[in-house]
């Protein structure tokens, strides 16, 4: 039981009257990588903004190793710090070059020795080979190479776990894969993760775990396996569906015309 | 407060003369800006053919207009005119021909943004429509425009009616003078007269912007996306 | 042209010239304190005061400085409140320019994307830390424009100061007109003091918006 890191407890959550989350339980281990799957508007993104305290929630709670994670709590600046959380697209700091995006929390917040915290954003930018991008400011920077100094900047706090929001979805289709592929590479190196995303041989590839939102509530749990080969249900297969297509439907048309 | 100078107001004419006043300040802004947005549009139009020379002809008459105070440009025109081409204008006719070319400048700037906002591919796929020139602007550039343009024309009238404040200053017996005349009048019987008429100016002033302010303001929001 | 009456008079000028400049810029300056205390009122929703910011902002912006300044220099004396023409001119100024600042700031403080707070926020900085970090740089310089917008139209409207007898550029060339009837020399010192004081700032405020909307950060 100690090796929860993040757990989901009965969340309930509203929007102007309408249910959003309606009773979520989830627990995330220690190392594990969860893919978040389902329909556009199932509320996969409002769970994850609540798991980092961006949402009030209705009723129900979230703890990060047992402590609370409660939007407007006293200490919810001090939990955010442990989580870290990608957004779509556009949300680095246009006015601060890149080292200045990633170190501005680990200098500001975390109150860390400055030369420490360069050090440290070189080397992560290396990782990502963004290293000599350093000096530029973001508009500078394609949609993909953002993405992963967004992915830098929050690694740079060394959270416990990472939540990644649709972070491919903005982005042109040429430049997802090196997003994918630096997030590939952490899920390996045993950072535990919660990621929604509509990429689904991606999801295929990183998950250690799939959860299917329907309705604002947990559908099915399944291993990745599992889940797009032989969904247990119905809601499941046919949301799989809808990313087939008939092959080779107008082949013959072309001849008539 | 001994004599409680706000009765000045109730004594004989005085808030009718005020009113009067307030009636010429209008008159003169509401003239102008009618002048202001015909001429403006076409401004506006001219504005935006790409031809350097009509190009550096527009931008040296706006930035000119905008760059001087309009009390600049009233002095020049009532006592320049005069003197350098012996023209004897009237006070009133300097004034209006003073807001209606700077109602211009600013109206065509105005509609040239507002033409220019209008993206590309709307002409294009107009055009792709088979549409003329003609019909592109009527049917599909203008309804577009003019969304954003008549929030902007009503605050344009509310700062000529502001800026018409000025006249006073070249002596046009607006409501500003005829204040100046009723406190001048009444020097010794109420002495604190100029307290209330400039306090009920500045509400008179208010009064007649406000409610033109409010109208932009709703129709802008109304017409927001 | 009389040159030797614009090198007689143009001294007369520059001291007027510094006069608009000296209570232009007093106005400015309070008028950006009055701009950044309203403006934050207003983005923080403060209850009971942003009432009272929004009903100044409508006076303010719905009646002209000239009204304003009759009202202060001639009114207020009568019961008492006795201002020199020059405190006129800045609180008139400041009166009327802090709707305007406001106005300038409060935009470009909205304009600053959620997102922005939420990925601060992300990374554990407190509200405090957000402002200032993130959102107060970003508002700032997006904000220079319409502050030199400003700016210029404050220093325009400085021209009704003669209305209540400060010897500012238009008094002194109004009265050149009257004495000597020397109107096209006198005019065109007016002209010229005019353009050398904004043409400056408005070139400079040009600059200024084109590097903010086309470029932004990192150019």
């Amino acid at each position: 039981m100690s090796d929860i890191v993040l757990e989901v407890k009965d969340l309930v959550k509203e929007f102007d009257g309408e249910t959003i989350l309606n009773g979520i339980d989830l627990q995330i281990e220690k190392g594990e990588v969860v893919v978040v799957l389902g329909p556009s508007g199932c509320g996969k993104s409002t769970l994850l903004r609540c798991m980092n305290g961006l949402e009030e929630v209705r009723s129900g709670q979230i703890l990060l190793d047992g402590e609370p994670v409660e939007k407007g709590a006293r200490n919810i600046y001090k939990i955010r710090q442990r989580i870290g959380m990608v957004f779509q697209s556009y949300d680095l700091f246009p006015h601060k070059t890149i080292l200045d995006n990633i170190t501005l929390a680990p200098i500001k917040v975390q109150k860390r020795n400055k030369a420490d915290a360069e050090r440290e954003a070189k080397e992560l930018l290396e990782r990502v080979n963004l290293a000599e991008k350093a000096d530029a400011y973001p508009r500078q920077l394609s949609g993909g190479q953002k993405q992963r100094v967004a992915i830098v900047r929050a690694l740079c706090m060394h959270p416990e776990i990472m939540l990644f929001d649709e972070v491919t979805a903005a982005l042109d289709p040429e430049m997802v894969r090196e997003v994918l592929d630096v997030i590939l590479e952490l899920a390996n190196q045993g950072l535990t993760m919660v990621i929604v995303t509509h990429e689904m041989s991606f999801a295929r590839a990183v998950a250690d775990r799939v959860i299917f939102i329907d309705d604002g509530k947990i559908v099915e749990e399944n291993s990745p396996e599992q889940f797009f080969t032989s969904p247990k249900t119905d809601r499941a297969k046919a949301f799989l569906n809808t990313f087939e297509f008939e092959p080779a439907r107008h082949k013959e048309a072309e001849f008539s015309i | 407060m001994q004599d409680l100078g706000i009765s000045i107001l109730f004594k004989g004419t005085n808030f009718l003369r005020l009113l009067g006043g307030l009636g010429i300040t209008l008159k003169i802004s509401l003239i102008s800006a009618a002048l202001s947005v015909p001429l403006g549009i076409a401004f506006g139009m001219f504005m935006t053919i790409k031809n350097p020379v009509t190009r550096a002809i527009s931008r040296i008459y706006l930035d000119f207009i905008r760059i001087m105070p309009q009390l600049v440009l009233l002095f020049i025109v009532f006592f320049g005119a005069t003197r350098m081409f012996g023209w004897n204008l009237s006070n009133e006719f300097s004034a209006i021909f003073v807001f209606a070319m700077w109602g211009t400048a600013e109206m065509g700037d105005l509609v040239r943004s507002a033409l220019i906002s209008i993206p590309k591919h709307q002409y294009e796929s107009a055009e792709a429509l088979g549409m003329t020139k003609l019909q592109t602007y009527f049917q599909i550039i203008i309804p577009q425009t003019l969304r954003r343009l008549i929030p902007n024309t009503i605050n344009l009238v509310t700062r000529m009616i502001k800026t018409t404040s000025l006249v006073v200053l070249i002596g046009i017996v607006e409501v500003m003078k005829v204040g100046q005349q009723i406190i001048d009048a009444n020097r010794f019987e109420y002495p604190t007269a100029a307290l209330w008429i400039y306090g009920v100016i500045f509400f008179l002033y208010f009064f007649t912007c406000w409610p033109i302010s409010i109208v932009a303001k709703k129709l802008e929001a109304k017409w927001k996306n | 042209m009389d040159w030797t009456f614009i090198q007689k008079y143009w001294p007369d000028y520059l001291e007027a010239a510094g006069l608009t400049l000296r209570i232009g810029i007093a106005g400015i300056l309070c008028a950006v304190l009055v701009g950044i205390f309203c403006s934050a009122v207003l983005y923080f929703k403060v209850p009971v005061l942003r009432r009272i910011v929004a009903v100044y902002i409508e006076l303010s912006r719905n009646t002209p400085l000239l009204v304003q300044l009759f009202f202060l220099y001639f009114g207020l004396p009568k019961i008492g409140i006795r201002l020199e023409a020059g405190t006129c001119g800045i609180i008139g100024l400041t009166f009327l320019g802090g709707s305007y600042m406001t106005e300038a700031f409060r935009s470009s403080l909205e304009a600053v994307e959620t997102i922005q707070f939420e990925s601060a926020q992300s990374l554990g900085m407190t509200g405090v830390q957000t402002l200032r970090f993130v959102v107060l740089p970003q508002a700032l310089a997006t904000s220079v424009p319409a502050v030199v917008a400003n700016i210029i139209f404050l220093l325009k409207e400085t021209s009704v100061f003669s209305g209540i007898a400060l010897a500012d550029l238009m008094y002194v060339a109004k009265d050149l007109i009257g004495l000597y009837y020397q109107t096209g020399e006198a005019l065109l010192m007016l002209v010229a003091a005019y353009l050398i004081i904004l043409l400056p700032i408005s070139i400079i405020g040009t600059i200024l918006e084109r590097k903010v909307r086309y470029a932004g950060f990192g150019n």
